[in-house]
Parts: C-alpha cells; sequence; structure tokens
C-alpha cells in the first residue's frame, strides 16, 4: 500500500477509535488524535518535499456505459499538485497547531475525547477535500468536513444556542450544497468526466471553448452586433449554471453572502474549533474549490462577474458588521467572512494564485488571532465581551504579543504577512476594474478600525471587572503553538508562497499548451506602488488612528450604529421570511403526511382490515346450531350452484 | 309397484335431511351425533342403491359401503371417547354451554 494513503487512513482510524471506545479515555483519545495530526504532516511534508509519490487511483464506483448513458468511472485516488501540495501542508500543520493548543484549552473539559474524536474526523475530511481527484470524491470530503463541523459547533450541546448553531451552520450548508450539486452534474453533463486533475481540467477548457465558439456561430441580428460590439460575449447558459453551480458550494462553505448567517454563529463551539474549521482551512475549502476548478470558471464570463461581485461585496458587508460586535470571537468572526470575501473577489477578479497566496496568509493569521483570543477567554474564565475586558497587556504579555502580531498581519502592515497578500489582491482587483479596488481599499480601513478597536478596548486602559483584573496566562502547550503561528505571520511574505502559487496559476493554465496565458486568465498587475501599497498603508493607518482616539479610554462604545451591531437584521429577515415561510411548507408537508400518507393510506388500509374482521366476527356466535345451519347452507349453495345454475 | 332407484334415493335424501335437521336443531351433543350417523347411513344408502341398479353390475359401491362402515365405527368409538371426557371437564353435554372460544 501506498504510504500516501495514510494521509487519510490515520485520523479516520484516530477518529472511529476515539468515538468507539477511546472517548472514556480522554488522555488515550489524545495520544492518537494527535498522534495522528502529527504523522500526518510529516507525511505531508514528505509529500511537498516530492518524497512521496501520489498513490494509484481505486475505483471506487463504475457505471458502465448503456445506451443513453455516456458511463461514469469515479475513482477515489489523490492528487500531488503545487496547489494541493500548499493547501495540504497548511491543512495539516495549522491542524497539528490547533491540535496541540486544545491539548491545553480542553485541559478542563469532562469530555474532551470526544472533541478530539471530531477533529480527527475534520483533518480525515478535509484532507480529502484537499487531494480529491474528482468533483464526486471531493463532494463526499465535502460533507465530511460539513459533519464534523456541525459536531464541534454542538459541542457544548447542552447549550442550547450551541444546538441552534449547529443546526444552522448544517442547514445553510446543506442549502448550498444542494446549488453545488448541480454544478457537479452540469459539469459531468457538459464535459462526461468529473475528473479535476489539472490536464483533465485544461481539455474540459477546450471543449469548453468549442460549445463557446459554436453558440458564437449561430448568432444572428442584435446579438452579433452586440458580440461584435465586445460588451458582451455570449455563453452558452450550461456553462453559466455549472459556474454558479460550483460557486454555490464555495458560498456555502465559505459562508459568502447571503449564506454568511452560519458562520459568526458557529463560534458557539470551543475556541480551537473556530481556529481550525471556521477561519484556518474548513471555510477556505471553497476558495480552494473555485481555485483547483478555475478553467472551468473562466468559461463563463458572466459567473466570474458573480463571484468577483459577491466576494467584494461580503468583504465589506462583513466588515461594516464587524465594527459594532462586541463578542472577541464575534468580531474574528466577521473579519473572516470578510477576509474570505477578498479571495473570492480575487478568484472573481482572475487571480487565483492571489487568493491562494491570501488564503495561506490567513491560515496563519487567522488560526493565530483564534488561539490567541482563545487564550485570552481562558485566561479570563470564559469572558469573550471585550468590553468585560482591559488592560489586559500587561497581565498575559505573551498572549498580548501574538495576539497583536496576527491583529497586524491581518489589517496589513508591513512587514507582516497579510500586508503582502491583501496587497496582492488589491493590485488583481485593480487590475481587474478600479470599483473592487476601492470598495477592497474601503474594507482595509474597517478591518484596521475594528481590529484597533478591539485592541484598545480589549487589552488597554484599565480592567473593567474584577475577573479581567486577574488573568492567568496559559501553559506551554497553548502559548508553543501561538509563538509558531506568529512567526509564521511575520515570514509569510517574504518565504516565496507568491511565486510559488503564481508559477501554479500559470501552469494550470498552461498545462497542455492550449490554454491562453495573458491578462484576461490570470491577472498580472503592473507594478505600481501607489496603488499596490501606498493607499492600502494610507488607509490602514487612518483606520488604526481614528479607532484610537475613538476608543482609547472609554469604559462604553461611542459609536452606537444598530443597524451594524444587528448584522443588518439578516438573521431577523431571515427568520421572518425563509424560516417561516419554510416552516408553513413543513406544516402543510406534516399535514399531508399525517392526514393523507399516514391516515388516509396506511391508517386507511390497517382500519380496513380490522373493520373486516369486525364485520366477520359477527358469524363467530359460538353455538354450535349455527354453525351448522351456515355449514349446511353453504352445502346446499355448492349444490344449487353445479346442478341448477347453468 | 316396482320398486325403483328414485324410491332409494327418496327414502336416502329424507334421512339425511332428517339427519341434518337433527344436528342443527337438537341441543344434545349425543343426540347430535346420533343425527350425523343418520346423514352417514342416508349417503350409505345412495351407494349401495346405485350399486345395485348399475347396469353393468359392478358392486364397487357395496365395498365401498363396508369401508365407510368400518371407518364410521372407529370415527364413533373416538367421537364418544371425546363426549365423555368433556362430559368429566364440563359436567354437560349441551352445546349451547360449550362456548368458550367465542370472541
Amino acid at each position: 500500500m501506498d504510504i500516501a494513503w495514510l494521509l487519510l487512513l490515520l485520523p479516520l482510524l484516530a477518529s472511529i477509535a476515539i468515538l468507539v471506545h477511546l472517548h472514556r479515555k480522554p488522555d488515550m483519545a489524545i495520544f492518537a488524535s494527535v498522534g495522528s495530526a502529527a504523522l500526518c504532516f510529516l507525511i505531508a511534508l514528505a509529500v511537498a518535499w516530492g518524497s512521496v509519490p501520489a498513490p494509484a487511483s481505486l475505483v471506487w464506483m463504475d457505471f458502465p456505459e448503456s445506451a443513453g448513458f455516456p458511463g461514469l468511472r469515479i475513482e477515489a485516488g489523490m492528487l500531488f499538485d503545487s496547489l494541493s501540495k500548499g493547501m495540504l501542508l497548511i491543512v495539516t500543520g495549522v491542524g497539528l497547531l490547533v491540535h496541540i493548543f486544545s491539548i491545553g484549552y480542553m485541559s478542563h473539559d469532562p469530555s474532551k475525547g470526544r472533541f478530539f474524536g471530531g477533529l480527527s474526523i475534520f483533518m480525515f475530511s478535509m484532507t480529502g477535500i484537499v487531494l480529491a481527484t474528482n468533483l464526486i470524491m471531493l463532494f463526499f470530503f465535502w460533507e465530511g468536513v460539513g459533519l464534523s463541523s456541525y459536531l464541534l459547533i454542538g459541542f457544548w450541546y447542552q447549550k442550547e444556542s450551541a444546538a441552534a448553531a449547529a443546526n444552522k451552520a448544517f442547514v445553510c450548508n446543506r442549502l448550498a450544497d444542494f446549488g453545488f450539486m448541480i454544478g457537479i452534474l452540469t459539469f459531468w453533463v457538459m464535459m462526461g468526466t468529473v475528473s479535476i486533475e489539472p490536464d483533465q481540467l485544461a481539455q474540459c477548457y477546450v471543449h469548453g471553448t468549442q460549445i463557446q465558439s459554436q453558440v458564437q456561430s449561430t448568432l444572428h441580428g442584435v446579438t452579433a452586433l452586440i458580440h461584435q460590439s465586445g460588451l458582451i460575449t455570449p455563453t452558452p447558459i450550461l456553462l453559466t449554471v455549472m459556474v454558479l453551480g460550483l460557486f454555490c458550494g464555495c458560498v456555502g462553505k465559505s459562508a459568502m453572502f447571503p449564506f454568511h448567517v452560519w458562520l459568526p454563529d458557529a463560534m458557539e463551539g470551543p475556541t480551537p474549533v473556530s481556529a481550525l474549521i471556521h477561519a484556518a482551512t474548513m471555510v477556505a475549502a471553497g476558495v480552494y474549490m473555485l481555485c483547483r476548478t478555475y478553467p472551468l470558471l473562466i468559461l463563463s464570463p458572466q459567473g466570474m462577474g458573480v463571484i468577483a461581485f459577491i466576494g467584494c461585496f461580503t468583504a465589506i458587508f462583513a466588515a461594516l458588521i464587524a465594527v459594532q460586535q462586541n463578542d472577541i470571537k464575534r468580531i474574528l468572526a466577521y473579519s473572516t467572512l470578510s477576509q474570505l470575501g477578498y479571495m473570492v473577489m480575487a478568484v472573481g477578479c482572475s487571480g487565483p494564485d492571489a487568493a491562494m497566496f491570501h488564503l495561506t496568509t490567513h491560515a496563519f493569521f487567522k488560526a493565530l488571532l483564534f488561539l490567541a483570543a482563545g487564550s485570552v477567554i481562558h485566561a479570563l474564565h470564559e469572558e469573550q465581551d471585550i468590553w468585560r475586558m482591559g488592560g489586559l497587556w500587561k497581565k498575559i504579555p505573551l498572549t498580548f504579543v501574538t495576539f497583536a502580531i496576527g491583529m497586524l498581519a491581518l489589517i496589513g502592515c508591513p512587514p507582516f504577512a497579510g500586508f503582502f497578500s491583501k496587497d496582492y489582491v488589491l493590485a488583481v482587483a485593480y487590475e481587474h476594474h478600479p470599483a473592487f479596488y476601492w470598495v477592497g481599499v474601503f474594507t482595509a480601513f474597517l478591518t484596521a478600525f475594528y481590529m484597533t478597536r478591539l485592541m484598545v478596548v480589549a487589552f488597554w486602559g484599565p480592567a473593567r471587572t474584577p475577573t479581567a483584573e486577574h488573568p492567568h496566562e496559559s501553559p506551554s502547550v497553548m502559548t508553543i503553538p501561538l509563538i509558531l503561528l506568529s512567526i509564521l505571520s511575520i515570514i509569510g511574505g517574504f518565504i516565496g508562497i507568491e511565486t510559488y502559487y503564481h508559477t501554479w496559476a500559470v501552469n494550470q493554465l498552461q498545462a497542455t499548451g492550449q490554454l491562453p496565458i495573458d491578462g484576461h486568465f490570470v491577472a498580472i498587475p503592473e507594478a505600481n506602488w501607489m496603488i499596490e501599497s501606498g493607499i492600502p498603508l494610507l488607509t490602514v493607518l487612518a483606520g488604526v488612528a481614528s479607532a484610537w482616539f475613538l476608543y482609547n479610554g472609554r469604559a462604553t462604545d461611542p459609536l452606537r450604529i444598530t443597524v451594524l451591531a444587528r448584522k443588518f437584521y439578516f438573521d431577523e429577515f431571515y427568520d421572518r421570511n425563509l424560516v417561516v415561510g419554510t416552516q408553513m411548507w413543513a406544516s402543510v408537508l406534516n399535514w399531508i403526511d399525517g392526514w393523507i400518507l399516514e391516515g388516509l393510506v396506511i391508517r386507511g388500509l390497517a382500519y380496513f382490515s380490522v373493520g373486516m374482521g369486525e364485520l366477520l366476527k359477527l358469524f363467530q356466535t359460538g353455538s354450535l346450531q349455527a354453525y351448522a345451519f351456515l355449514f349446511s347452507l353453504g352445502g346446499a349453495l355448492l349444490i344449487y350452484l353445479t346442478l341448477f345454475a347453468h | 309397484m316396482e320398486i325403483t332407484l328414485n324410491h332409494y334415493l327418496a327414502v336416502a335424501a329424507t334421512l339425511f335431511a332428517i339427519g341434518m335437521m337433527g344436528v342443527i336443531m337438537r341441543r344434545n351433543l349425543l343426540i347430535i351425533y346420533m343425527s350425523l350417523e343418520m346423514m352417514l347411513q342416508a349417503a350409505n344408502l345412495t351407494l349401495v342403491a346405485f350399486s345395485r341398479f348399475n347396469p353393468r353390475g359392478h358392486l364397487d359401491g357395496q365395498v365401498f359401503v363396508f369401508f365407510v362402515i368400518t371407518v364410521a365405527a372407529a370415527e364413533v368409538a373416538v367421537g364418544l371417547a371425546l363426549i365423555v371426557a368433556l362430559y368429566r371437564v364440563r359436567q354437560t353435554t349441551q352445546v349451547q354451554d360449550l362456548n368458550t372460544l367465542k370472541f
């Protein structure tokens, strides 16, 4: 057996062992889970080094060709290319650090064995997504991360809010996955394959352009004129459906607008879960999937436009909400949404390399921020409201320093990792359309503003509550991951990630020598330091300064913008309309099920046979003579029928 | 007057009808049992009569009657034993009292 399969098998075995038996023995569970994560990271390093070859694919499902059915062969394999290797290192690396951090963070929880079992399921599924060679396999693991996310958000299921948040996340993801499924099926119908290996995707791209040119050659009249004018490229509707379907999967998993509502609520889970799943890796899976299928996306300019627009809108929308949140984890959650919006916008603006670069650095500093926030929460005995903190910087200095590094990386302060990746994203956006750039810049201002607000309120000033006066620094099992992630957040911009992904994107599009490689398909921004760094840096400074002057020394929030604090009333809107509508529809279905199906059909049949039995019961009188009489009547009838009735 | 097959059949039918009325109307198990035997003999009578008036002189019907009488004797032995056993348990042979299997 190939050693690469261990990447999937180890976490799977660990999770099975924990969920079946070891959850009663927390120490053994931690050993199994963390051990499997560590081994996976080592194997991932070997994979990235190139010393572990991709294993031969196994046939998973094989539907032979028959009349009217083109045949479908689904293989379970592993795809090792630059993109998946990079993502694999992020997933296993950040995953391992979060596993280690959790040992400390969850040390007082009685059911921590179950927690580590959930983490192992997550590692199994996430590795599967990263290495999937086709969309069916990807979808399988896609649902797997949805499951582990559900299990871990609802980890403290005794809390009603946690159970509700878990349901919300699962339902949102399921809804979006329906669109994803449509996208996958359309892909299969159009291309006759579900493979997402680079050379296959290149062939699909060529096939797609043929379909496009067929459509364009059949244009006539006004539509032909529009096409010649170059304003709109007509695209076969199915190609757009395919792209939007694939994007719909990303919208659910990466919590883009309008499915963004589940991610902030997912903060009900333990903080390491928020760091690993709902910030660093799982929510980035949507962006990863978009980058992976990038040659398909560029087939539909309309689809790309939708992607860029939704990404851009989510970025600014979430940043606005984050300005008025008071829960330290929720601020970070909205900032995650905003940064995911950046990544999706970068994909839509023909910059998959920029998206992956930002994804990587974001994984470092957002995991760091969440873990540091976890350290704060741990130090303050589950206190999450930033207005009940204050003055923490000298009491938990290590947490403060690491949090500050994460914050500086997030707002894009040089020379931290976020500075490079965010500027690359913004440059790509400018190349595509300046409007995206300016929205991105304003989002950067907001990011700097709300992160400074968080820092000033939580770490500066006097302690506002008794618990904030006596925090205790976290044990080293928690601080060491923080330090490692801080280092990554500092050096993330210098270690060639940008070049790495840019080479990948160019190679991907040149996979068969048939793909165009110019500014239209992979944006290569012009070097313009004012656009790329100058203006973003100025806005960041403005954001930091305004937040500092507004919040320094305040005991309550001087800004009160209800519409932002209430998250633009989206939860209420969904509750009033979608949820109520769904519930009404559900009660109609319930009525049909209860009265028509169960009442009429199932119970009806039952009552019919019971009624017949009741009727026939009347003949059983218990009187021998009656039986004999009926019997002789029957005999007489029989004789009559045989002799006289012809 | 010559006695024809129809006369025998008429007697047999009458016997059968009397027996059946006895089975249906009498309450005592022993009487019912006797009526049952009477129905059996009516059937025997038709068999013998058909055999007697068989134009080819076959005696199958008469042989068959011997079998019926033999089996009926054995059945009477079992049936009477059952009735005695039943009487020991229930102290009655009236059928209207024997209705424990009614719903």
